[in-house]
């Protein structure tokens, strides 16, 4: 206690003799600000990112021979680097983990400006790609082979990676879209499974009028590619933009496609049918497998994560069906997430760094470690059309046979998207937007025509000529 | 030694210039002291100041790459609704935060001077305690008590029948945010002040008591006047401090992405531009204009106050 007193009483006295030159001490305040936001934006970032990707989170096998540098967030991916390295004496990985989506992208996106820093082969989900490469941070592919393993790889998947002729990185998993549904909570208030979008919104109301304690799904206004996906699904095509040609862009968020499915969404969240929790909070994770959702409108890496949250209702009964329609007779198959693996401009060795990329997720077994230990849904034919994969039972499901049920069905029917050079931007504004919908000061028309003219603004500012 | 040898030297040049060669050669010596201080706030400081200050004068777009544009950028930041209504949003939580914080750490710190037991000095390290919780912890953990789920706002209405408020709607993640800081800096503020007080002779308490002040008048007339450059130095500490208001807000944005927009405060805006948008010529911008800003909201205050702070 006597220490405090003496401490503060110095600090006072100091501070005291100091405000004689104010304007001095103010500058120091104030030039302390900038340059706190100066040192951050430029030197130190890519000093730790430099100093992670010097050491590797994997043992290498083979000493002597070139190492490729590689950025990844996979559940259980060490085990495929182990595989890649015990089979190769050509090129080891040297593999790190350098966050999990925005926050790998930040220090890639850092290592960028600074010229230095970033790995030889980072994994990007597919909707960042244009980020990138306009950036000229992404090494085209076209040069190093790609098209050895273009026949892979479905065409939906292909046009993900690729903008134009170019091909800005190797696919690696995918996220088609399903229902993952509590067959329990549906049995309990006698809800058939619905199959149209008609259907999932009177299931919505029937289990309001129940008195059902949770609802049937959730309306995250943060769900980034989830919405896009959902507006996707009616027509819309936000973005026409080719890398061939950067200084382009066609803009059209606001389309039909997209005001219909809002509408939907807006008028089920007036009538209190549906929550509007923000999605990826601790909250909505616990609400997931409680039973406060019925329905979680997922992507093939869904079950992988309901999997691994806590607090899971001890009876919940788990089924996948395929995502509602708005029309049966044109089904329309949606997309939600996935990565791949692309090569950085900053590569030492982009001819090894390439076949990194080919190769890593190029074999039956490193899928069967992907498949098994990390959930995910492989874009690779070999291992997407195997029996193996379609047949497999899943546990948490009660056995069901998920892939063949839903998953594959909708991989197959998926035929691509293209996102913005500015996806972080947008998702943002869209949040924003939707946010401003489901407090109900505007109305979901006006929401989609202000992210437009957000959109086109920015778009216009960034030196872009809008089609 | 230097200084005595001079003194001590024989009569033969004007006295003025004999002062003026011993200052230089003080001054040589001084600048030899604090080198070592110079050459890192020149590394850390001075070298990024003018970098940023030099990243500013360009634009990138990213269709069009980068070039020169002069105070381009700065036009665009204060005519940019994203950082008039940052700007607009802090100047509303320093209007209430900062009363807020000076009040409860005034009261304390005039309690805790009147009380003379073990529970003072009890209470002066719990009142201070949360100033030792780092501050993204601290803001972790109000973000719990603040979900509708883990929280205890939700048990505790329910016992009353009420429905618990939600502390994360856009209307009331102000006042959460307002919440969080007030708990964490008026414990730190309080200590400041409270050293201030107790460095006050007592004998000007005797003479009060003596001409029949009683308690409140004691503190309100005596204490308080007497305290006022600490004061001063205590809302300086937290309008620099508001206005360059980032961790909280981040670290609740992520359970609450719609009431936090990216641009929510400067800083955080600051902050997107670079990391999330890729625009670092535009962050150093508006990192640059709000230290500007900073520099002169804290200017002005100090010369509205030169007589309370006794800088006159």
């Amino acid at each position: 206690m006597q220490g405090f007193r003496t401490i503060a009483q110095t600090t006072v006295s100091h501070t005291a003799r100091e405000t004689s030159p104010p304007m001095k001490r103010k500058l120091l305040a104030a030039t302390g600000v900038a340059a706190l936001a100066a040192a951050v934006l430029t030197g130190c970032a890519s000093g730790s990112a430099e100093a992670e990707a010097a050491s590797c989170t994997n043992e290498i096998k083979v000493a002597d021979a070139p190492q490729v540098s590689v950025w990844a967030w996979y559940p259980a991916f060490e085990q495929v680097v182990d595989l890649f390295n015990e089979t190769h004496d050509e090129v080891q990985v040297c593999w790190t983990n350098a966050g999990q989506g925005n926050d790998e992208y930040t220090k890639f996106s850092t290592a960028i400006e600074a010229g230095s820093g970033a790995p030889d082969v980072i994994m990007l989900e597919s909707e960042v790609l244009s980020s990138f490469a306009i950036r000229k941070a992404l090494v085209d592919l076209t040069e190093y082979g790609a098209d050895d393993v273009k026949g892979d790889y479905s065409e939906g998947a292909w046009k993900d990676v690729s903008s134009g002729a170019a091909v800005y990185a190797i696919p690696v998993d995918g996220g088609p879209m399903g229902m993952l549904l509590r067959q329990d909570i549906f049995d309990e208030y006698g809800i058939t499974v619905p199959t149209t979008w008609d259907e999932f919104a009177a299931a919505a109301q029937q289990l309001k009028d129940a008195g059902a304690p949770g609802v049937l799904v959730d309306f995250p206004t943060n769900g980034r590619a989830y919405n896009q996906a959902l507006f996707a699904q009616a027509g819309s095509v936000p973005f026409d933009y080719d890398n061939a040609n950067p200084t382009e862009i066609g803009i059209e968020v606001n389309d039909q496609g997209a005001k219909d499915v809002l509408a939907y969404w807006e008028d089920l969240v007036d009538k209190g049918l549906v929550a509007t929790d923000d999605a990826f909070t601790a909250d909505y994770n616990t609400k997931l497998v409680d039973g406060s959702y019925a329905v979680y409108v997922a992507a093939a890496w869904g079950p992988g994560y309901l999997g691994g949250l806590s607090d899971a209702d001890p009876d919940a009964v788990w089924k996948a069906a395929p995502v509602p329609q708005w029309d049966t007779a044109n089904p329309v198959q949606i997309n939600w997430g996935g990565s791949t693996f692309a090569v950085t401009s900053q590569a030492k060795d982009a001819e090894l760094s390439a076949l990194v990329a080919k190769e890593i997720f190029g074999t039956e077994e490193a899928w069967k470690i992907g498949i098994e230990e990390a959930a995910l849904f492989p874009l690779w034919k070999p291992v997407l059309e195997s029996d193996y994969f379609r047949d497999l039972e899943y546990p948490f499901f009660g056995g069901q046979q998920i892939n063949k049920d839903v998953f594959l069905p909708a991989a197959s029917a998926y035929t691509g998207f293209t996102f913005s050079p500015f996806q972080n931007y947008a998702y943002d504004q869209l949040t924003e937007q939707l946010y401003a919908m489901v407090q109900g000061e505007k109305d979901s028309s006006s929401a989609l025509d202000d992210l437009q003219a957000s959109l086109e603004k920015y778009a216009t500012e960034q030196g872009f000529a809008l089609k | 030694m230097t200084a005595t040898a001079t003194i001590t030297a024989p009569a033969g040049r004007a006295p003025r210039e004999r002062r003026s060669k011993l200052d230089a050669r003080h001054q040589r010596w001084g600048w030899l002291y604090v080198s070592p201080f110079l050459v890192v706030f020149a590394l850390f400081l001075i070298f990024p100041l003018f970098y940023a200050f030099g990243m500013s004068l360009f634009t990138t777009g990213l269709a069009t790459g980068t070039q020169f544009s002069g105070i381009g950028n700065y036009v665009k930041a204060f005519t940019d609704p994203l950082f008039l209504e940052g700007l607009l949003r802090v100047a509303a939580f320093a209007i209430v935060m900062i009363p807020a914080q000076l009040i409860v750490a005034l009261v304390a710190a005039l309690v805790l001077d009147s009380l003379v037991s073990w529970l003072s000095k009890a209470s002066r390290l719990l009142i201070f305690a949360p100033y030792a919780i780092p501050v993204v912890i601290g803001a972790l953990m109000w973000s719990f008590l603040y979900s509708p789920r883990f929280g205890p706002a939700g048990t505790f209405f329910e016992l009353l029948g009420l429905p618990a408020p939600d502390f994360l709607a856009a209307g009331t993640v102000f006042y959460s945010l307002v919440n969080i800081v007030t708990w964490q800096w008026s414990g730190y503020y309080m200590i400041v002040i409270y050293a201030a007080l107790r460095s006050i002779d007592p004998a000007i308490y005797e003479a009060a008591r003596i001409d029949g002040a009683n308690g409140l008048q004691t503190a309100l007339r005596i204490k308080i006047p007497m305290i006022s450059s600490s004061m001063v130095m205590v809302i300086t500490f937290a309008l620099i401090g508001t206005l360059q208001f980032f961790t909280e807000p981040v670290v609740l944005r992520n359970i609450a992405q719609g009431a936090i927009d990216a641009a929510y405060t400067p800083n955080m805006y600051a902050y997107s531009l670079a990391f999330s948008y890729s625009q670092f010529n535009y962050a150093s911008t508006i990192a640059f204009s709000l230290g500007i800003l900073v520099f002169a909201g804290s200017f002005v205050f100090l010369f509205l106050t030169r007589k309370q702070s006794g800088l006159k």
